[in-house]
């Protein structure tokens, strides 16, 4: 598939927009998080910001990006449209979060009680918005790589690990450092990797369902080859669905992906632990890398997926 | 809506013989034809004349060839445009509703003033049978000719979809595929019409009609020497022929 950078910055972007905020609810429920103003700001500044940068260039490939709101009525069947209308719902406690926790005269550092709800059902709207955003993906039958079942829990387990990356590099900056959530942070990256790792495997070792036999129906009279295309240059199909560059790579771009993404920040976040002058620096690196390391991850995601559609092109 | 009808009044489709298809590309012209001036107007073309000219079209006509174990390979024309699936996945992905499949007739269309442009359903689609229109920003697809095939201001013969209309081999057929006594649904089960990608779960409403065995291959045809025959009745010319075939 063709990797249309808008989705792979939405996708990404937002991901770790929805694992900042939901981890801000969840630790601030427990009572882990500094309750101060400005470590608040910051937090919604960041992940408020992600989401919303996320969800704004997730428009930038439409053909009509005025009539982006039409996309909210379909949620009966549209994994997007219940994306974008999850999204949207979520901005109420999210913003109600955001409101108590931040404003300077009117509330002021409210993050219990009632601000506290909102901080969880914020996290519970982020949960379902990255789970709908894979779903868009997992549930397009056409392209098999991305209907395997591990799809939405590498969205997820990612969405919390860059969120997470984030919130430690935050926490170290701000001057508590808060020990568990660096432990959390170096188990949801070993889970992603070994998540990503089956992924992977899997995809490599499925045979073929659909084959240019299955799809000319015409397997039954003999091995079938392309004589012709119907045209004399690429047509649509070929340059959204015919993407090559990246199964070709797959190899080396797998490994960049492995190395930015989970050796880099495990690293790194271990030395921060183990060498607190560092701290900041190094989960400040970490959050670098890993964005380095979940674009490409997500680039190969789409780039590398075959589409059922080229069966009628290359055989 | 983008749910998808429990059932349709009729299933409208076509069936495309595979052993009558010379690949002439005439079905695929003449739908461009139709269709820049009809409901979808303009199928836009990009760089047309240039060196990489690229296009909106319904149509394709691909051609495949068929290796045997035994035997000659077989060349065949593979026309592909959209099959009109009862489980149509391009429609319930719409996010606006801009895609639908009518009750009436089981007929797929996008409503491109709702179309946000997002190419979904062109990611849905398993046979290749939605086009962008990169000018206009939106999606289009085959009609099945809805602008012609109901269109009282034509005789009736004319109320079936251009690439029927056109087709000189007469390797493409219209009509109610719902409908067992219908022609085409006699002619698909004559002939063992067959579906696209069965294991994507789509039930298109478009069948295949497979290429018919061979009653005799092409070198068995060459072994018979017509000139055996040259001169039956002797005398000068018999004389003749036995002279020179020694």
């Amino acid at each position: 598939m063709h990797p249309a950078y808008s989705v792979i910055f939405f996708t990404t972007a937002s991901g770790a927009g929805y694992g900042l905020l939901a981890l801000m609810g969840i630790f601030n429920a427990m009572g882990l998080l500094p309750t101060d103003r400005w470590f608040g700001l910051v937090g919604f500044i960041l992940s408020l910001g992600l989401i919303t940068l996320g969800l704004l260039s997730s428009t930038f490939h439409l053909g009509h990006p005025e009539r982006a709101w039409r996309a909210f009525s379909q949620w009966r069947t549209s994994w997007l449209s219940r994306e974008g209308v999850i999204a949207v719902l979520t901005y109420i406690p999210a913003g109600l979060f955001a409101l108590g926790w931040v404003f300077p005269t009117l509330l002021g550092e409210q993050t219990t009680g009632i601000w506290m709800v909102m901080g969880v059902l914020a996290a519970i709207g982020a949960a379902v918005t990255v789970y709908c955003t894979s779903m868009i993906y997992a549930s397009l039958k056409a392209i098999p790589a991305w209907t395997h079942d591990l799809v939405p829990p590498v969205y997820l387990v990612l969405s919390i690990a860059t969120g997470g990356l984030i919130l430690d590099a935050m926490l170290h900056a701000h001057g508590h450092p808060i020990g568990g959530l660096s432990l959390f942070n170096l188990l949801a990256l070993i889970g992603a990797l070994v998540l990503k790792l089956k992924y992977w495997k899997a995809i490599d070792a499925a045979p073929a369902e659909t084959t240019i036999e299955t799809a000319t129906g015409l397997g039954s009279l003999g091995k079938v080859r392309v004589l012709d295309n119907p045209h004399t240059s690429e047509n649509y199909l070929q340059q959204e669905m015919g993407f090559k560059v990246a199964r070709k790579h797959a190899e080396k771009l797998r490994g960049i992906a492995v190395a930015a993404l989970f050796i880099a920040p495990f690293v790194l976040i271990a030395a921060a632990l183990l060498v607190p002058a560092l701290a900041i620096t190094a989960t400040v690196l970490a959050v670098i890398a890993a964005s380095v390391g979940v674009i490409t991850e997500r680039w190969l995601f789409f780039a590398e997926a075959k589409h059922v559609v080229m069966s009628y092109y290359e055989g | 809506m983008t749910a998808l009808p429990e059932s349709t009044q009729t299933k409208l489709g076509l069936v495309i013989d595979l052993d009558i298809c010379v690949g002439c590309h005439a079905c695929a012209v003449i739908c461009k034809e139709w269709n820049t001036s009809g409901y979808h107007a303009p199928l836009t073309d990009t760089d047309p004349y240039g060196a990489d000219p690229t296009g909106v079209w319904f149509n394709r006509i691909h051609a495949y060839e068929i290796d045997r174990e035994e035997g000659n390979s077989q060349t065949v024309y593979f026309p592909k445009s959209c099959l009109h699936c009862e489980d149509a996945p391009c429609v319930t992905v719409c996010p606006t509703g801009a895609s639908y499949k009518r009750t009436e007739d089981g007929i797929v269309l996008v409503d491109e003033d709702m179309c946000i442009g997002c190419k979904l359903c062109s990611w849905a689609c398993p046979y290749g049978a939605r086009e962008y229109d990169i000018t206009e920003g939106v999606m289009k697809k085959c009609t099945l000719c809805i602008d012609k095939i109901y269109n009282e201001n034509l005789p009736e013969e004319s109320r079936q979809p251009a690439c029927v209309s056109t087709c000189p081999a007469n390797a493409r057929h219209f009509g109610d595929l719902g409908d067992p006594n219908s022609d085409v649904s006699k002619m698909v089960a004559d002939r063992g019409g067959y579906d696209l990608m069965p294991e994507q779960g789509t039930k298109p409403v478009n069948k295949y009609l497979p290429p018919r065995t061979r009653q005799m291959q092409p070198g068995e045809i060459a072994k018979q020497d017509i000139l055996d025959d040259a001169s039956p009745e002797g005398g000068f010319l018999g004389w003749l022929d036995n002279v020179l075939s020694d």
